[in-house]
Formats: C-alpha cells, structure tokens, sequence
C-alpha cells in the first residue's frame, strides 16, 4: 500500500474536488465514477479473500497442534477474529488512517474515533471518486488488522490461557497494529522518511512475528519440549487441515498483495494487479520448492511441515514488494524465504523459544527479508531507510507487546496449570474435544 | 490344538492370507500392533528435531490350528513374511487347552 490516499476522518461530509487531480492522459480514468466503482469493487474481492486466510489460519495451526488442543485453537482463530473486527472499528482503523489534520500527534499518533460509514445510497454525501468508497476500503484494512492477530495465536498454542490471550489480541489489533501501520499507510513519519512496505511484510507480517516472539518467549516452551539439551518434537495432529490451510493463505494472498495495488480504475492499474498475483503466486512457489529441496538434502526426506512453512515463507517474502520484481526475481526472493524457515526452525528450538506452527520464522524472519528484498527491485528503495523502519517497528512492537504480556501475566497468569496443559485445553479450559470418538468407551 | 501368534510387517499381511487360507486354514484374528524387537525402533525427522520411533507398527496374527498342521502354517508365514530385512517379526507356537464354536456348542478340532 505505497501511496494511500488520505481518507478524511469525517468521510461522510468530506466534500472534495473530485476530477481536480492532474494525471497524465493515458493514466486517467476513463469516467471518474468508473473507476470509484472498480477501485471499490477490487477492494471487496480482494477483502474477502484476506478474509478467507483467518480459515487458512485456523485449518493451518489446528492441523500443527496435537490432537487434544484443535478445540482451542479453533476457538481462538474466530474469537480472535470477530474481536479484531470490532476493535478496529470502535479503535484501530482511524487510529491508523488519521487523515490530514487530524493526527494527535503528527506521524506519529492517529485519531480517536469510532468508523464511520458513507450515507446509505450516497445520500447527500459527495464520495472521493478518485479513490473508492470508505465501506470497502474500512473492510479491506480491517482484514489484515485481523491477519495481523492470527500470526500470535499459532506461536503461543498449546499452553496459554484463552482470556488472556484474547485481551491481547484486543489491545494488539485496537492500539499497537494500528500505531504502527499510521506510520507507513497512514502516512507517518516512516512513509514520509521514503519507507517502502507495499502489502506488509513489515507493517502486518513482522508485526504479528514480534508480537508472537515476545509471547512464545515470556510464556515459555510446552512441558516437555525440550529435555536434556534436546528438542522433542511434538507432531501435528492433522497434516491434511495444515496443507489446506496453507492452500487458503495462498489464495487469500492473491487479495492480500493484489489489493494493496490501491487502485483499479486504469488499465495500467488492472496491469500491475496482474503482475503482482503472477509475481505473489511465484514467490509462494519458490518459498515451497526451496524448502521441499533444501529438507530432503538436509534430513534425508523431505518435511512436508517445513515445505508448507516455505511456501508462506515466500508469500511473506514477497510482500513488502510483489509489483516490481520480475517473475524471476519473485521466485528467487520467495525462495530466501524458504531457505530462512528450514534454518530458523531448528535454530529457535536451540534457543528454547517454542512457537508451535512456525510463525516467527515465517512472519518476522521472512517479513525482515522481504523488507529488506524491495530494495533490489525498486529504486525508491534505500537500505538504510528499510532497515531504520524494520527496527523502529521492531522496537516499538517488542516493547508494547512485552510490556503487555507481563501486565496479564501478573494480572491474571497467561499459563495454564501443568496439569491443564498435559491433559490438553480442550478438555481443561473447554471440556469440549475436537475428535471426541477418539479413546472414548 | 495350538495357537500360533505371528508378529509381522504390516504390508506382508493380505501375502500371508492368501497363503494360509490356500493350505487351508480356516480362520484367523489379525490386531495393528505396535513393538520393538532386536531392530529397536528407527529415528525419524520432524521440523528439524530427530527423534526415536521406539515402537515400529507390526500386524499380529492368531491362529489355532490342528495340532499336525501347526507345522505347515509356521512354515508357511515364515516364507511368506519373509524379506531378509530387519524387522520380519516373530512367531511363536502355544498349546491350547481349550476351543468352542459359540453357535453349535462343538469343541476342540470341530470347533476349529
């Protein structure tokens, strides 16, 4: 999402110049009003489809947790969705999206105040039409606000409390996400340094990587992760939920990365959502291939777990710039992203950090890589400024989001009881199994 | 009577069923096991982490025969379950005291 344009906080009564914006000939819009209607009808697709990866997200960490946690995670995946929906709302989205003037801090701190939608039918209200409408791009942002909320749970499975993880989640998705992304795409003070961050491989990917980094490390490992210097692995219980789950990401990325073009009003638009689904598609499948070749080199067989966590690997590679690259060097950057996770795996292990599903990998350390990867394709880029931004982010994610994790663990404990967790959340915290037929006389 | 229970690699199974009930027997009860013998398990590769697979999966037979044909279907599964590599399994012979068919109320080699 290179260049928003500013949506006012009082959208319903903006009234702006419409057809004033100077543009070159062949890049203007055919009708004004066309293309409000193509720019808003692309936001909705492609804001279901982001929709459509809190699925991915739920098949993907029920199929890696074992058996006696599916329950709970699946739990956490729609109750950690339906809160970011509502908090982004009441909070987070004009927290990120200030518009001009209206930022309490300028570029640093948005604005305080509740979402509000245009008139029903346009009634009275004189819409942006250089842009699209204010319902679809609310949507659209909301989704990845939401995505941004899925990466922690996968990390922090097994072993935390529900409660306090969902008011994590609340304060994640109505206050830290949203500060942090009115920095980039709300036009702070990172996209006025020429930060480039298309899609999110730092605002949303690397955010929800800190996010989960701080929690898998305060929380500590599942009993019995590592013993005597060694890790004991703990397969997932269901290889085919993780492989679709990893399918539906991918589809939903095409939404996620195509969407963030902003705009579908010209043919030169429509050209480069092209360019960015073939380039995302490949990324993917470089992360995916990379993995598959790099496992079976290393281990002997390939490891069907890390080729899944490759191909999202990819995804998140590509993210911070899916436009420019050509097909080429989409699937080499997406392919660093597969290398990354089959060696981050086993190196978070040897640090005890214990993140269930691989999101830490394939959020933060990809998201770091993919961030730092526009800089060899896209001229706007410059290596410092990516980097000043992956670390101011960084900083203020880990601090918030540490700061937060031990309030709640002080305040209500963020752990369940050894007990609890050896017998599974879904019979402790839920009394609700997701294979009850299983063991059952 | 003897009871025969035979521990056997899984995908040997529907081989040695075919050549048992061509030598004619009858009946059989088949259980998923699993075990370790002198092979002790393998290691096995998950995200990185290698790990002990203490118990492999074997297929364990039982078979009550004749006491004459005891001999023929050891024979007979030893040949068939063969494959020169570790893990084969084992078999072992037992004498059984005792059979009745549930319906009829027949004993011993009737019952069989």
């Amino acid at each position: 999402m290179q260049k928003r344009y500013l949506i006012p906080l009082a959208a319903t009564l903006a009234v702006l110049p419409s057809l004033g914006v100077a543009q070159d000939a062949d890049t203007t819009p055919l009708n004004a009003e066309i293309g409000f209607i193509f720019t808003t009808f692309m936001f909705l697709v492609a804001g279901f489809l982001v929709f459509w990866m809190a699925a991915g997200f739920a098949m993907l960490e029920a199929g890696l947790v074992r058996s006696k946690n599916v329950t709970m995670q699946l739990t956490k995946n729609i109750a950690l969705f339906s809160l970011a929906s509502i908090f982004y709302y009441l909070i987070g989205y004009n927290l990120m999206y200030p518009g001009d003037g209206n930022w309490m801090s300028e570029g640093v701190l948005g604005a305080l105040a509740i979402t509000g939608l245009e008139p029903v039918g346009l009634e009275g209200a004189e819409p942006d039409l250089t842009y699209a409408s204010v319902g679809s791009d609310f949507f659209f942002q909301l989704m990845f606000c939401a995505a941004t909320a899925s990466i922690v749970s996968g990390a922090v499975a097994e072993r935390i409390k529900l409660w306090p993880f969902l008011i994590f989640v609340v304060v994640l998705t109505s206050i830290i996400y949203p500060i942090q992304a009115s920095w980039k795409w709300g036009g702070g003070f990172l996209d006025a340094a020429g930060f480039q961050d298309f899609a999110g491989s730092t605002v949303v990917h690397s955010v929800g990587g800190w996010a989960a980094l701080m929690g898998a490390i305060i929380l500590g490992p599942r009993i019995g992760k590592y013993k005597d210097g060694r890790t004991v692995p703990m397969p997932g219980s269901n290889l085919a939920l993780a492989t679709l789950g990893t399918f539906i990401l991918w589809l939903g990325w095409f939404g996620f990365n195509g969407g963030s073009q902003l705009y579908m009003d010209t043919a030169g638009n429509v050209a480069d959502i092209s360019r960015i689904f073939s380039n995302t598609n490949t990324a993917a499948a470089g992360g995916a291939v990379a993995a598959l070749i790099l496992t079976q080199l290393m281990y002997k067989k390939p490891d069907l777990t890390m080729v899944l966590n490759g191909a999202l690997a990819g995804l998140v590679s590509i993210t911070a710039e899916p436009l420019t690259p050509s097909l080429g060097a989409a699937t080499l950057i997406g392919m660093v992203g597969g290398v990354i996770v089959v060696f981050a795996v086993p190196m978070l292990d040897k640090l005890k950090i214990d993140d269930v599903v691989g999101a830490i990998p394939v959020h933060l350390f990809a998201g770091i890589w993919g961030t730092i990867a526009v800089c060899f394709t896209n001229d706007a880029a410059s290596l410092g400024t990516q980097l000043y931004a992956i670390m101011v982010v960084g900083v203020f994610v880990c601090v918030a989001s540490a700061v937060l994790w031990f309030i709640l663990k002080a305040v209500t404990g963020i752990r369940v009881s050894e007990e609890d967790e050896i017998n599974g959340l879904d019979t402790s915290e839920l009394g609700m199994e997701a294979y009850p037929e299983f063991g059952r006389s | 009577m003897k009871l025969i229970i035979a521990a056997i690699k899984p995908f040997k199974l529907e081989e040695v069923r075919e050549a048992l009930t061509s030598i004619g027997v009858r009946g059989m009860m088949v259980t998923e096991i699993k075990g370790f013998g002198s092979q002790s398990g393998h290691t096995e590769i998950y995200r990185g982490a290698e790990y002990a697979v203490n118990f492999v999966p074997k297929v364990k037979l039982e078979i009550v025969v004749a006491a004459g044909m005891a001999d023929q279907v050891v024979e007979t599964i030893t040949t068939t379950a063969k494959t020169d590599k570790i893990g084969d399994g084992k078999i072992f012979v037992l004498d059984v005291a005792q059979a009745v068919r549930v319906r009829t109320g027949e004993t011993n080699d009737e019952a069989l």
